[in-house]
């Protein structure tokens, strides 16, 4: 069984917890070991984000992180050796995220068949709706690698059925209209919940993660209630960004995960 | 030579491909906002009312049709074939992207849109937004590049004392590429209730034919009005590139007919130099601002920075429908170099005394290349998209 399907599958009881890092940063040394430490501190599944110069759906975090990146020389082939050295210690599965114009660059095929040989699992792009997905449908399916959907408040019941029957592994929840960044609590709830309710009735092969704006544990158990679980990045990278590179950074950033899941300390 | 096309054309689908170029690769928070407009803008196309009012707002507010001026001195100069001037210069605000804000806010108007949203690069397109969103009561946001704040300083006192909001954009190279990320932002976070008039034939469909439709006034005057002075179609026709829309505008009529038609991109620095903005002739497709199209960017698909001296062609990208008639050969582009371009703002200014936009200075910087080789029996129609004032400072620097 896939590796995603597997922990939906064998962890019914708790709220999946997934953690997006922008690949390379802060350094392009740093990754596999923080994948390794998100994972020993209660992280189910990594997304794993392919860095882009013009993320037009990431607010100020992600840009900047992605932008050292790519000044650290991160590069496609890059992440898939950092992919390769991770499925050495771990068996936690990994999606990866980026926008298309880096992957058609790369080259689709060479892509998909690398991403499958390095032991990736999913493929979220988002940049890339329903409508253009055809482009890659064909060779995701081919290569084992799922293609995981994003549904928002304004997509429409008849959308949302059709991203579920497209998506494979669970369908993401955008919880806002906006582009991706840590917001207020209240904000993030507001309306929300009709949302989620809608989402549950017409998202019914795939699990359902919900992510945008989470910062810690109440949002994360608050937002993710009715749903399998959630996903938090800009908070993540935001800690990264305010410890690093001081002498303690990586236990701050591990200690951050641990409270997310656990919602206390690992002291 | 010119490829005539024998069937007629009907680009783009219905998906909103011109050949490979186009498409809506957007967030799917956007794509409702899309389908939204798209069903907006074919039941006001299909509707004489709104045809009506908007023909009736380019003639009594913008002063269309324009002239179609006989480039007398200038032809003479180069003794060669005569060169006739589509004066969008004269329309109200100084370019012709008037024509495009006036329809799209209407169409934003009937969508019971409150808010509006522009990205600019010379500042021409905000100016037509922010004139637009005065004559009609709405609040106006244009994001505009830092560095383009101050080569077009001129332009955001123009958009401020009109009412509109400038919000200055300082990511990645702070201009129209990055003023363009901003926008799109703001779109999908404010969704609901705000309309995006785009300034050129780019993003997502329906953007790209929108656009065009909205401009190709230029190219349907422009064959009227030659068909009454000459008595006959244009041998050639020039426009500059940026995004491509005063192009498309005045190509877009001509498109089945029996024409040369040449697109001018900024070549910066030299095409070879890596400080260019000639997209087509430099570039490789791929996706940005929501449409397959041509591109600069490198081995591993992150944009390049553009360089022109012209802050409205200083743009990585290029319209999805100029990246089609490329590959299909209908239309010819080549490219021209900042000093080319700034030659041919004093060549046209002595010559006719019409002082040209950087952007348009770069359509005419090709007539050296080009007269050359036509005969004194050939007609060129040249789209003077805009005019200079607004480039005053940048040009001052090189008198
Ligand atoms: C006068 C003028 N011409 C041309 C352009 C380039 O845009 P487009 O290629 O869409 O006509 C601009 C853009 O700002 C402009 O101001």
């Amino acid at each position: 069984m896939n590796r995603i399907n597997k922990v939906f599958e064998h962890k019914k009881n708790e709220k999946i917890m997934s953690l997006f890092i922008t690949a390379g940063y802060p350094d392009v040394t740093e990754t596999v070991d923080l994948v390794l430490g998100f994972e020993r501190n209660g992280a189910d599944i990594i997304e794993l984000g392919i860095p882009f110069s013009d993320p037009l759906a990431d607010g100020p975090t992600i840009q900047y992180s992605s932008n050292i990146a790519i000044s650290k020389g991160i590069t496609i082939q890059g992440i898939f050796d950092m992919v390769v050295d991770i499925r050495k210690e771990s068996e936690i599965p990994i999606v990866l995220m980026g926008y298309i114009n880096p992957m058609l660059r790369f080259g689709l095929d060479n892509f998909f068949t690398a991403a499958a040989k390095a032991g990736v699992d999913g493929l979220i792009v988002p940049d890339l709706p329903l409508d253009e997905g055809g482009m890659i449908d064909e060779l995701a399916r081919a290569n084992g690698i799922q293609l995981i959907y994003l549904i928002a408040p304004n997509t429409s019941d008849e959308r949302m059925q059709l991203s579920d029957q497209k998506s494979d592994g669970f369908v993401y929840c955008v919880s806002v209209t906006g582009v991706t960044g840590a917001r207020e609590g209240s904000e993030v709830q507001q309306s929300v919940d009709k949302f989620i309710q809608r989402s549950k009735a017409n998202i019914t092969k795939n699990p359902l993660m919900v992510g945008f704006g989470i910062k810690n544990f109440d949002d994360a158990q608050n937002i993710s209630k009715e749903v399998d679980g959630f996903i938090v990045g800009s908070a993540l990278i935001e800690t990264i960004r305010t410890s690093y590179p001081s002498e303690q950074w990586k236990e701050v950033v591990f200690d951050f995960v641990h409270q997310l899941k656990f919602g206390y300390s690992r002291n | 030579m010119p490829v005539i096309t024998k069937t007629s054309y009907s680009e783009p689908n219905q998906k909103g491909y011109f050949g490979a170029y186009g498409g809506k690769f957007v967030p799917e928070t956007l794509i409702p906002a899309l389908n939204e407009l798209e069903r907006a803008y074919k039941e006001a196309s299909e509707d004489p009312e709104f045809e009506k009012e908007y023909l009736y707002l380019l003639r009594e507010y913008v002063g269309r049709p324009t002239e179609l001026s006989f480039a007398n001195r200038l032809t003479e100069y180069y003794g060669k074939a005569k060169i006739y001037l589509k004066r969008e210069d004269l329309c109200h605000t100084g370019a012709h992207k008037i024509n495009n804000a006036i329809g799209q806010i209407l169409l934003a108007l009937r969508m019971g849109k409150k808010r509006i949203i522009a990205e600019t690069g010379a500042g021409q397109h905000g100016v037509a937004t922010a004139t637009a969103c005065a004559k009609f009561g709405v609040q106006c946001v244009v994001y505009m590049g830092e560095e383009d704040m101050v080569r077009q300083k001129l332009n955001v006192d123009r958009m401020r004392l009109m009412g509109a909001e400038v919000r200055g954009v300082s990511s990645g190279s702070k201009t129209l590429k990055d003023a363009t990320n901003e926008a799109i932002r703001d779109w999908v976070t404010n969704v609901e209730d705000t309309f995006y008039i785009i300034g050129s034939v780019v993003g997502p469909h329906p953007y790209p034919m929108m656009v065009r439709n909205f401009h190709r006034i230029i190219g349907d005057e422009t064959k009227r009005q030659l068909m009454e002075m000459e008595g006959r179609l244009p041998d050639y026709l020039i426009a500059c590139v940026g995004g491509g829309s005063n192009a498309m505008g005045i190509f877009y009529p001509f498109i089945n007919d029996d024409v040369h038609i040449i697109g001018i991109e900024a070549g910066g620095l030299g095409v070879d130099s890596g400080q260019t903005a000639a997209t087509l002739t430099k570039g490789r497709p791929g996706v940005l601002h929501g449409s397959m199209s041509y591109l600069l960017h490198d081995q591993e698909g992150q944009i390049e920075l553009a360089h022109s001296i012209s802050a409205g062609l200083d743009y990585p990208g290029i319209g999805p429908e100029h990246a089609y008639l490329h590959d299909t050969k209908r239309v010819e582009y080549r490219a021209v170099t900042d000093a080319q371009a700034l030659e041919a703002v004093s060549l046209l200014s002595r010559m006719e005394g019409i002082i040209p936009a950087l952007e348009t200075a770069h359509a005419f910087a090709w007539l050296e290349e080009l007269m050359p080789t036509t005969t004194s029996d050939e007609i060129v129609v040249l789209n003077c998209s805009g005019r200079g004032d607004k480039d005053m400072e940048t040009i001052s620097k090189y008198l």
